[in-house]
């Protein structure tokens, strides 16, 4: 906004030196995890390797665990907990593309994530006269159909000035509801009973994927979180994610410097959109029902509020922010009926005080990027000019 | 895919009509109904264009100032005895009381405003946060009043209350014209003329437009940037109060807590078809929308489309005219 | 945040600016753009602005300006201040759609083009106010312009195609000679906002670069430097020219402009008032008038 013309400081090597220090302080002040990140970064790539695998395995194993106090019970079915809290993390780090690396604000997130549902219940509930397929057919499908959507509604809206998109998605997100429940054939507050589900039958004989038993379900969400997670983490490293976040830095240099620019806002909608579909479709097989009472404005800001939280432009803090907005209301049952209130507070304060969130990071946005920036350094560090000599051990400390 | 799905159900229960006859048949009851919703979200929509053109700021939470106004409203109007009966005071008796609950709606809606600029916003332009961090304070804010509404007055509606029972003015083709939307109209139209006056000649108007056109040149030559955004806010939420008056007048149960929310879009959409960050567009605007939507939902059969409409009016409008029919006025051209 | 090993490189880089990082050799370019042909020799038109006309409501930024670059030179666009020389790059960049006139590049009008598509044609800048990506660190900046020579799409990006991971391995090695180039490689992991002012102009200068351009655009690549810099900044600008690419270099200060260009014209109100070699500049008396009710500035 500002324009100033002409310069803010002569360099020098002071200057530089107070840049540096800006920089290191920041990074050390970084977040509450931030030591966390730090050591994490420090760990050499077999060392990262095993910590992931630790992790992994934990998260698959939470729902079995279901460690005391953390626990969401007696209040509520811990692992339903543990399967809202993957499907809002799953959620988070598809909105993530769309706000955090690409600066986009969409306030509408939710009718993706509706489109998906009822792609899902439409073609799998037997209260559907349509078309039925497996289940776990309609995950790609569902993600293409809200993808389909994404793009539709990105075409023409993306070319505006962010705030308009604020407003328009915000739109859309009410007129999904809406349509829902006028036009016959979403089956308004009636809805859709027993959405499918995975094939397999457990011993007992009952289906293994069964709406009261989250666990499952919580596998096979989690198992797609990390998959999109991966394929995420591709994107960020490669063009594709430097036009983002280029896109959400200098717009206008952006396109200048050749991004094209609306096309990867576009694609930022509907990979987002795709994510948002694919989780609706999870969630409406999980919950086994559907109908339009779900799909309000506010859940688009409590999807928001997850990325925000976690660190927005942080794909790791997307699911912490996701899983903790989630899994907050359902451990303490006393502060449920405030959620609403407490998000929309949480928002406010995070953007005046901690805009970056809780795990604030950096995209990494080149493929090669750590091994280049490890030669940087042990080049500076071999010949190294004399006054930089110094500073290592003067800054070391 | 969707619509291909749709084509199969059979169309018996009318979700969707083009009823031309109908719409014929009650023009102009839509129209004069039109205008008076128009006029409320002109005023409404006056919020949003003066913030607007100070800060390059939709201020989600202004839906929320208007909201707080209707309750303000309501609240001086019960405990002054209306209730959801005709009141069987005298017109004279009525008017003050009117004006009174004008007063206390106007004052809470703009002390809302003040309060969320110094709490939420001045902060952000204090450290020069970029733009998405004002987006996402502004639905937060919005968001957070909205449901601590909820906490207090839960989900139903306030009690209705009736504040006279309109009667026939004139008749127009057929159709009469009553008090309530005379009343409506002419206030909304004054109170913007005078907004518009208020830009244009004071002091303070003049320190409004230059802060829109140019905030740094506007710093330079003197002008109290923090003092005229200031005076922004509260403008537009004495007029999101004076709007809250003639809503309850219109809707007396439409309020409750996210009855600001819908009318707010709306709104929006109004200052955006009228050129956002011009006052006369937002009157334009208004009622523009109000007929659109009135029209739409005869056509279509539900009122439920009322919505629907003026959303696909607002995405029309800021894809063919992204500067609204008025164009710019108060701010610059954004490059 | 990025502590390490990005923050290593953070900490060892910043000794003072080396002006012997100046006297890199051309081939430093090369290796940043190794396919491009280098035609050094100042030769035919590349680039020919006709009539170019630029209006905001009443006010005339640019009336009927004309003229052309020859292949290989450096062009210096000097001018007052507010006579329309960043509003002539923006027109000639596609931001301003101009209300008239005509830009050609090689023979092709850029009229009604995309700005990326501008880009990718050839034509490359820099802005006078810092516009740097300032979340991503140098690297990334430089390899952002990069792209615009990459072919990955979408989905090849999403699945490592071989493509992807060749591309990634070139745009790292170019970006990285590019800032050797420039004399900021040791700074490749820092935050292009908490780069020095001067890294930051000079990064601005890499990214341009990167896009492979014909014809480099530099808006006052030297504002803010004292003249020590400056001089380092020309030979970095000969350095550039001298590997094949065409410059068209906005500057007001007069000495300076003088050393560095083949040839220059001079705008003041938004038209053109002179057109030719610096020592015919440096004598026109329209010229000298419009400098001398011009205080000497370049600390604006
Ligand atoms: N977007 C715009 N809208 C309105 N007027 C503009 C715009 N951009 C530039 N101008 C005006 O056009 C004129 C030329 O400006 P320009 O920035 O091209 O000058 P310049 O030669 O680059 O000056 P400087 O040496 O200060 O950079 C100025 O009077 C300026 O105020
Ligand atoms: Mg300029």
């Amino acid at each position: 906004m500002s324009t100033t013309d002409g310069p803010t400081l002569i360099p020098d090597a002071k200057a530089e030196q107070d840049a540096i220090t800006r920089e290191s302080n920041r990074t050390t002040r970084g977040g509450f995890f931030a030591p966390l990140a730090d050591r994490w970064n420090r760990l050499s790539r077999p060392q990262q390797w095993v910590f992931l695998l630790i992790v992994v395995a934990i998260a698959y194993a939470l729902p079995v665990l279901n460690p005391p106090l953390i626990t969401s019970e007696p209040g509520n079915d811990w692992p339903i907990t543990c399967l809202q809290m993957a499907i809002f993390a799953l959620v988070a780090v598809g909105l993530n593309v769309v706000v955090g690396y690409a600066g986009l604000l969409d306030l509408g997130y939710v009718a993706f994530f509706a489109v998906g549902s009822y792609t899902a219940a439409m073609f799998t509930s037997p209260d559907s006269p349509y078309l039925h397929i497996p289940y776990l057919w309609t995950l790609p499908v569902a993600m293409a159909v809200a993808m389909f959507f994404g793009v539709l509604l990105g075409v023409p809206t993306l070319r505006l000035r962010g705030d308009y998109l604020a407003i328009v998605t915000l739109g859309f997100g009410e007129i999904v509801r809406i349509l829902a429940t006028i036009i016959p054939a979403m089956k308004g507050q009636v809805g859709f009973q027993n959405v499918g589900h995975p094939p397999g039958t457990a011993a007992d004989g009952h289906p293994i994927f069964s709406n009261s038993n989250g666990t499952p379900w919580y596998w096979l969400t989690i198992t797609v979180l990390i998959v999109i997670l991966l394929l995420a983490g591709n994107l960020e490293r490669s063009r594709v994610g430097r036009a983002w976040v280029a896109i959400r830095e200098d717009e206008d240099a952006a396109e200048i410097m050749g991004v094209p620019t609306f096309k990867y806002k576009v694609w930022a909608f509907a990979i987002g959109a795709g994510i948002g579909g694919l989780s609706g479709a999870l969630s409406a097989g999980a919950t086994g029902f559907i109908n339009n009472q779900k799909f309000d404005v506010q859940t688009s800001i409590l999807f928001l509020a997850a990325v925000v939280l976690g660190g927005s432009g942080n794909k790791v803090g997307a699911i912490l922010g996701g899983a903790v907005v989630a899994y907050l209301p359902l451990r303490f049952t006393a502060i449920a009926d405030y959620k609403y209130l407490i998000f929309g507070v949480v928002l406010v304060v995070l953007m005046i005080f901690r805009a970056k969130g809780l795990l604030p990071a950096r995209q990494r946005l080149l493929a090669y990027g750590k091994v280049t920036y490890a030669r940087v350094a042990a080049r500076s560090r071999a010949e190294p000019p004399s006054t930089a000599g110094t500073k290592i051990e003067g800054t070391a400390q | 895919m969707l619509s291909t799905l749709l084509l199969q159900v059979p169309m018996d229960d009318s979700w969707i009509s083009f009823d031309i006859p109908s719409l014929m048949q009650n023009f102009w009851s839509a129209t004069f109904d039109g205008l008076t919703f128009g006029a409320i979200y002109g005023l409404v929509a006056l919020g949003y264009t003066l913030v607007y053109g100070v800060l390059n700021l939709i201020n989600f939470a202004h839906s929320e100032v208007f909201i707080i106004g209707c309750y303000g409203v309501v609240f001086t109007l019960t405990s002054l005895g209306f209730g959801p009966n005709v009141p069987t005071l005298g017109p004279l008796a009525i008017i003050g009381d009117l004006l009174l609950a004008l007063i206390v709606g106007m004052i809470a809606s703009a002390v809302t405003a003040l309060a969320l600029e110094r709490v939420a916003y001045r902060p952000l332009r204090k450290r020069n946060a970029p733009r998405l961090a004002f987006l996402i304070t502004a639905i937060g804010a919005s968001f957070a009043i909205q449901y601590g509404i909820f906490l207090v007055r839960g989900a139903s509606p306030e009690p209705a209350v009736t504040m006279f029972q309109p009667t026939p003015i004139f008749d127009v083709f057929g159709t009469i014209v009553d008090s309530q939307q005379i009343i409506i109209v002419i206030a909304a139209i004054i109170l913007m003329v005078a907004t518009d006056q208020f830009i244009r000649r004071s002091r303070t108007g003049r320190g409004i437009r230059a802060v829109a056109q140019d905030p740094d040149t506007a710093t330079l030559m003197g002008v109290d940037r923090e003092r005229i955004i200031m005076t922004t806010f509260v403008i537009g939420g004495l007029l999101a109060g004076a709007g809250a008056l003639f809503y309850v007048m219109k809707v007396p149960s439409g309020v409750f807590y996210a009855g600001g929310f819908v009318l707010g879009i709306k709104a929006f959409a109004a200052a955006v078809l009228g050129g956002i960050g011009n006052v006369r567009g937002a009157l334009l605007g208004g009622l523009l929308l109000g007929l659109i939507g009135n029209y739409g939902q005869i056509l279509l059969g539900n009122s439920q489309w009322t919505d629907v409409v003026a959303f696909v009016v607002l995405v029309l409008v800021l894809l063919l005219k992204p500067t609204g029919i008025l164009g710019t006025s108060m701010g610059r051209a954004r490059a | 945040m990025s502590i390490s090993p990005e923050a290593g490189a953070d900490l060892t880089s910043h000794g003072p600016t080396e002006l012997a990082e100046l006297d890199i050799a051309p081939e430093v370019a090369e290796g940043a753009a190794p396919e491009r042909e280098i035609s050094v020799g100042v030769g035919d038109n590349i680039m020919e602005v006709k009539n170019l006309t630029v209006k905001f409501g009443g006010l005339v930024a640019l009336d009927d300006v004309s003229f052309n670059i020859k292949r290989g030179e450096i062009l210096g666009l000097i001018g007052p201040n507010g006579a329309g020389k960043t509003t002539c790059f923006n027109a000639m960049t596609g931001v301003y759609k101009p209300t008239s006139g005509q830009v050609l590049l090689e023979g092709e009008s850029l009229g009604g083009r995309q700005q990326h598509k501008i880009t990718r044609l050839g034509l490359a800048r820099t802005f006078q106010n810092i516009r740097l990506f300032g979340e991503m660190t140098a690297l990334e900046n430089v390899v952002v312009g990069l792209d615009a020579r990459h072919g990955t799409s979408v989905l090849g990006a999403l699945f490592r195609v071989p493509r992807h991971r060749r591309e990634e391995r070139t745009a790292i090695e170019r970006g990285m000679a590019l800032l050797e180039f420039v004399g900021i490689a040791e700074n490749a992991a820092v935050l292009s906002r908490n780069l020095s002012y001067g890294h930051q102009r000079r990064l601005e200068i890499a990214r341009a670069l990167a896009t492979d351009p014909k014809v480099l655009c530099l808006d006052e690549p030297a504002a803010g430097f004292n003249p020590a810099e400056k001089e380092e900044l020309m030979t970095l600008i000969r350095a550039i020219r001298s590997d094949g690419y065409t410059v068209l270099l906005i500057e007001h200060d007069m000495k300076l402009v003088m050393g560095v260009t083949d040839r220059i014209v001079v705008l003041e109100f938004g038209k053109k008032l002179a057109d030719g070699l610096p020592a015919e500049i440096r004598n026109d008396p329209r010229v000298v008038a419009a400098y001398l009710g011009e205080p000497e500035d370049d600390a604006a």
